[in-house]
């Protein structure tokens, strides 16, 4: 069984986030790290593939030549392989944008189930995987808090704001995991030694038949176009309490119109 | 602009904040039109014409049954081709979110989400929304139409315009493919009150609650409120509330209409998990507190009597 | 009342074991991928390059460094103006000095003695003159020292503890790495694994300040010299200002006090770090001795006096650390610093010129050595466990510039136990001799011998702003600090002390770890810990309690420190 992967390489979740005031977007260079949510997903394709006692796990990902090296903590954790597409005039895609080279680059692969992580912490990557079950025509499941592989299907269990639906789907298939699914392992020092001798392939937009046109700005659809700072949060009130406060509260709460 | 407004629906009613939503469509101008996609439910086109959708589509089949997001976004893209909309608001929902997006890869059209306001801006349609844990403002817009927008829950009220709608049937074609997934069992509502994450308020206890028993003063007031139950990391870590409550660097980040914050100081490590929310009130003890540096409406008193008056209050209100 | 009259609860047996079946084995363990770490794994690389017969015979791994960050540079920081002969000796023509991660070289200096409203100019000491030396940030030399290691073909394991010393026969045999997914009571996880045993023919201790293997070393193998060791605690924080800063400061005086009662010997750092950035430091010794001294809170008093507060004018903080630092210097140097099996690096060992504030370059170097030392023994085919294998590498120690350079400095340290003012004239005077007056050798106290007592300091320490000062909180939250909440306590104190320690603790911890809990009865109170919050700077360790190794990966993330 073929599983693959989508992580992203994120900047560091540090205080020192910054938003590049040229670009608008994400000052992405300085050090970067696994997307911690895309962790769970390529625990859970690990421990897919023990299920099923035979088969391959392969990282797919987008981004700087300089996420190889945050890339190998999934090869560390166990996963076989890497494919990074890693091109210049795709710096700067969107959601349209890297739908299309993942698809590219997944379509490559042959993966049976195609696995994500639920939301990147750096805001930029949520809902990704719709878009790629849509160019690849496989059925999606997201939200998914356990997963399950039995007879080409997997069974999710998918967590919306009114509980949890299971869902089927038969394979090939897209899944995207919540962080509730499972407890990632850690990396074995074996694991972390060797993940440097597993093969990691780094791939350009040619080399998957993606034009210039069709990733990077050009190939967008939306645009960042300033920053700004929060809305202002008004002034602050602070009163003392003479017995009267929780009235004071309740009115508070009227004239602002949540009571 | 010709909008096209996707409506949500859950057991028989539409949800709120795609009907705030489809206010707002009403508000930027324009033809505003909405879609119903379900089983049964052309009945919620009127309330959909109620609140200012021009005409509403409805698709009525087995198929669209049961809340999956991929033969939904078949119907939509006809729909749109068809009806050359410029502009396809949701109200960001689990299910909307990968309608949406979808949609924005069989389109090839832009898609921003997280919207917490939509502005046109020299004739251009431009979101605004937060970014990096909500500490700074982007400005975004689109290349290209149709213009594709998830708008963040509770941003926009619902109102009543008091209008009718034309309402249209359509039969969509569902791929193959979009019905490979099978819904086996659906979820129900459940009944423990709304998780922290979905509230639209939220009461947080801290360490000025002296000790775990006390969690009850902040169970009642979100009783009250019809709100989540929060903690800080402090309490978690003493064992006094479960860490599926921990709002914080470490625990959840959550953005409710109100947050009421008892017995916290708010230092910053609680402040990145709630910095976001509408409304914070505060009630500590100690004037020093540094979340009375945020709240918009700081207490300093005692908790112990203040929230059980509040919450008292509250009820009387509520059912009045 | 002293703080050592309340030991912590620990034992030494815990942190070691008899060696088992290896999880892998190496050629040489070095154990911190830190100056002195990652200098050693360098050298070993360059040396295997031209022994390839040797280099096969070590196995698959060679060279492995344990490092307890989340990577190299994660837990390093520094000032730093760094004296650049000891990388140069280490890389000689293969890396020129300006492809180094230097920040700039030092152009001019000053020294300036502090009242709490003026900065009276004093001439810089000899020993703390810097021509010639850079400014860098030990972080970002450390994540570039762990890149020429690994190209030099050494292994660096990240998020690794070495948690115990395998001993067997007498020697040591390598190291066990720390358990990973345990709970806050030390139960067990669903991702639970447990730590591998990691064999090497030789080890090498570059752990730092407070090297936890360290400790056990120098008590097992009875190393200790005839002096403790006693530390400072340095807080610092990297801002990015408007204006460049063209002059490498130091300053003593206000905020601390000069009388020779409060023990309060140190001073402040403040260095330009390339054109739009500062790096601004307060460092006091741990044998302080008012209950209510917070060397976090002086450090933002610091910033506010008329000097300091024009320097940071219109600027920003961006990076906040703590770290201690040892200053017993060569008094407190343990007798021997191999044992069968073992070398010990860097400031681990205690390397660091106080007068001077430098400690890196003798990092290198003594890694530097420690590698010759493990490739001559090896190389001879000695068992690197028989006596006195790796003798040699205390004899190059002893012969260099290192050993040279903090004899000289030998009791200026010392002498500031006599108060600023005598101090600094006997400081003079020592200089002025070349460390031969006064003669012989002054002796140095357990930071936790000392007597406590109480001032009211705490009063003038200055209300967080959020702009110029800040409180810990916020800072341990800059520091990247993502310490698991749910993870076992690493930090062994007493539960029930006098709420004189329990304050002094509290103050005293730049990350704000202890706090002073309820009542104990007896006149006590319980201590709280939030271990989640600690950067493992080690004051701890000075003053009364043990820092051991929290789980790999675990704490601070340094980049500009």
């Amino acid at each position: 069984m073929k599983i693959a992967v989508c992580a992203k390489y994120v900047p560091e979740a540090t205080a020192q986030r910054r938003l590049d005031p040229q670009t608008k977007r994400l000052d992405r260079s300085g050090e970067g790290t696994l997307n911690q949510f895309d962790i769970h997903a390529v625990e859970e394709a690990l421990r897919l593939k023990e299920a099923y006692g035979d088969g391959e796990v392969v990282i797919v990902s987008l981004g700087p030549e300089r996420a190889l090296e945050a890339l190998r903590k999934a090869l560390a954790m166990g996963a076989d392989r890497v494919v990074l597409v890693s091109d210049e005039g795709a710096a700067g895609s969107d959601l349209v944008a890297t739908s299309r080279v993942l698809a590219a680059a997944l379509e490559r692969e042959g993966a049976d189930l195609v696995l994500f992580g639920q939301q990147a912490n750096d805001s930029d990557g949520a809902v990704l995987w719709a878009a790629v079950a849509d160019r690849l025509q496989r059925p999606l499941i997201s939200q998914v808090a356990e997963l399950s592989h039995e007879d080409e299907k997997v069974l999710g269990k998918r967590q919306t704001e009114f509980g949890y639906d299971v869902i089927e789907a038969p394979l090939p298939a897209v899944v995207a995991v919540s962080d509730a699914i499972n407890e990632p392992r850690y990396p074995s020092l074996k694991g972390i030694m060797g993940a440097k001798k597993k093969p990691q392939e780094t791939v350009s937009l040619g080399d998957l038949g993606v034009g210039a046109g069709a990733a990077g700005e050009a190939g967008s659809r939306t645009e960042v176009n300033a920053l700004s700072e929060p809305p202002a949060r008004g002034e602050t009130m602070k009163i003392e309490d003479d017995g009267s406060a929780a009235e004071k509260i309740v009115q508070f709460l009227q004239e602002k119109k949540v009571l | 602009m010709k909008t096209l407004v996707f409506l949500e629906h859950h057991e028989g009613k539409l949800q709120k904040d795609a009907l705030g939503v489809l206010g707002k469509a009403v508000s930027l101008g324009g033809e505003v039109e909405a879609v119903l996609l379900g089983e049964g439910v052309e009945g919620l086109a009127t309330e959909a014409g109620k609140h200012g959708a021009s005409r509403v589509y409805v698709a009525d089949d087995v198929l669209l049954a049961a809340p999956l997001p991929q033969p939904r976004v078949d119907a939509l893209e006809s729909l749109v081709n068809d009806g050359g909309h410029d502009t396809v608001l949701f109200a960001a929902t689990v299910l909307s979110a990968d309608i949406a997006a979808g949609l924005a890869a069989r389109l090839d059209a832009g898609l921003n989400w997280d919207l917490t306001d939509l502005v046109e801006a020299d004739g251009r349609l431009v979101g605004k929304r937060p970014a990096l844990g909500d500490s700074v403002y982007v400005d975004v817009g689109w290349t290209s139409e149709p213009r594709l927008a998830l708008i963040r829950s509770g941003t926009f009220e619902a109102t009543e315009t008091g209008g009718t709608a034309e309402v249209e049937k359509i039969e969509p074609r569902l791929q193959d493919f979009s019905l490979a997934a099978r819904m086996v069992e659906q979820a129900h509502e459940e009944s423990e009150g709304p998780s922290i994450e979905d509230a639209d308020m939220i009461v947080a206890g801290g360490r000025g609650l002296g000790g775990p028993e006390n969690f009850a003063l902040v169970e009642e007031l979100a009783k009250a409120l019809g709100g989540a139950v929060a903690a800080t990391r402090a309490v978690v870590d003493a064992g006094w509330y479960p860490y599926a409550a921990q709002v914080g660097q470490t625990g959840k980040t959550v953005s409710p209409k109100l947050y009421v914050a008892v017995g916290i100081s708010g230092a910053i490590q609680h402040k990145v998990g709630m910095q976001s929310s509408g409304l914070i009130v505060a009630i500590n003890k100690d004037p020093n507190a540094p979340i009375f540096e945020y709240a918009d409406l700081g207490v300093v008193g005692d908790l112990h009597e203040i929230v059980p008056q509040l919450t008292e209050l509250v009820r009387a209100r509520k059912a009045a | 009342m002293r703080p050592a009259d309340y030991p912590p609860p620990f034992d030494l047996d815990e942190f070691v074991a008899a060696p088992g079946e290896p999880e892998i084995e190496v050629g040489v363990l070095v154990v911190g991928a830190g100056p002195a770490g990652l200098a050693c794994a360098v050298r070993l690389g360059q040396l295997l390059e031209e022994a390839p017969e040797l280099a096969e015979r070590l196995g698959e791994v060679p060279v492995a460094v344990l490092e307890k960050g989340k990577q190299a540079g994660s837990h390093l920081l520094s000032g730093a103006v760094v004296n650049p002969r000891s990388l140069r000796r280490l890389f000689k023509d293969r890396v020129r000095t300006d492809e180094m991660p230097f920040l700039g070289r030092v152009e001019h200096e000053s020294v300036y003695f502090l009242t709490p409203k003026r900065a009276l100019r004093i001439p810089a000491p000899p020993t703390m003159r810097n021509s010639g030396n850079y400014v860098a940030s030990l972080s970002q030399l450390g994540r570039w020292l762990a890149d020429q290691a690994e190209e030099a073909g050494a292994v660096i394991l990240p998020e690794t503890t070495g948690h115990k010393l395998l001993l067997g026969d007498g020697r040591v045999r390598g190291v066990q790495t720390g358990d990973k997914g345990r709970g806050r009571n030390g139960e067990e996880l669903p991702n639970f694994v447990l730590g591998d045993e990691v064999h090497a023919k030789v080890t090498v201790l570059a752990e730092g300040t407070q090297g936890h293997l360290t400790g056990i070393a120098l008590e097992r193998f009875a190393l200790q010299g005839d002096n403790p060791q006693v530390w400072a605690l340095g807080v610092k924080e990297v801002w990015k200002v408007a204006k460049p800063l063209d002059s490498v400061i130091h300053t003593m005086g206000w905020p601390l006090r000069a009388g020779a009662k409060y023990r309060e010997f140190g001073g402040s750092f403040i260095y330009p770090m390339g054109e739009d950035m500062i790096t601004i430091g307060m460092v006091v010794g741990l044998d302080y001795r008012d209950v209510e001294l917070s060397v976090h809170d002086v450090l933002q008093e610091l910033k506010t006096h008329p000097l300091v507060r024009k320097l940071l004018e219109g600027g920003e903080r961006v990076a906040w650390g703590a770290k201690t630092i040892p200053e017993g210097g060569f008094l407190a140097l343990p007798r021997r610093l191999h044992a069968p099996g073992l070398l010990i690096a860097g400031d681990g060992a205690g390397l660091v010129n106080v007068p001077a504030l430098k400690g890196i370059h003798y990092a290198v170097e003594s890694g530097r050595l420690a590698a010759e030392a493990a490739f001559a023994a090896l190389q001879r085919g000695e068992a690197p466990g028989r006596r006195g294998a790796l003798a040699g590498y205390d004899e190059a120690l002893e012969q260099s510039f290192v050993w040279s350079d903090l004899k000289q400095v030998r009791n200026m340290r010392p002498a500031f136990g006599r108060g600023f003012w005598l101090g600094g004239a006997m400081a003079g005077a020592m200089t002025a001799s070349r460390g031969n007056f006064p003669p012989g050798h002054a002796s140095l106290e357990h930071d936790a011998d000392q007597e406590l007592f109480r001032t009211d300091r705490a009063k003038s320490y200055p209300v967080s702003d959020g702009k110029l000062t800040f409180d810990k909180l916020s800072s341990v939250f800059l520091s990247g600090n993502q310490t698991r909440d749910d993870a076992r306590n690493h930090l062994r104190v007493r539960d029930r002390v006098p709420p004189e320690i329990a304050e002094l603790w509290a103050r005293m911890c730049p990350a704000q770890v202890y706090e002073v809990g309820d009542d104990a009865g007896d006149g006590d109170v319980h201590v709280e810990v939030t271990p989640s919050n600690c950067v493992q700077c080690g004051a701890i360790t000075a003053k009364g309690g043990r820092l051991t190794p929290p789980e790999g990966g675990s704490g601070p993330e340094y980049k500009l420190t």
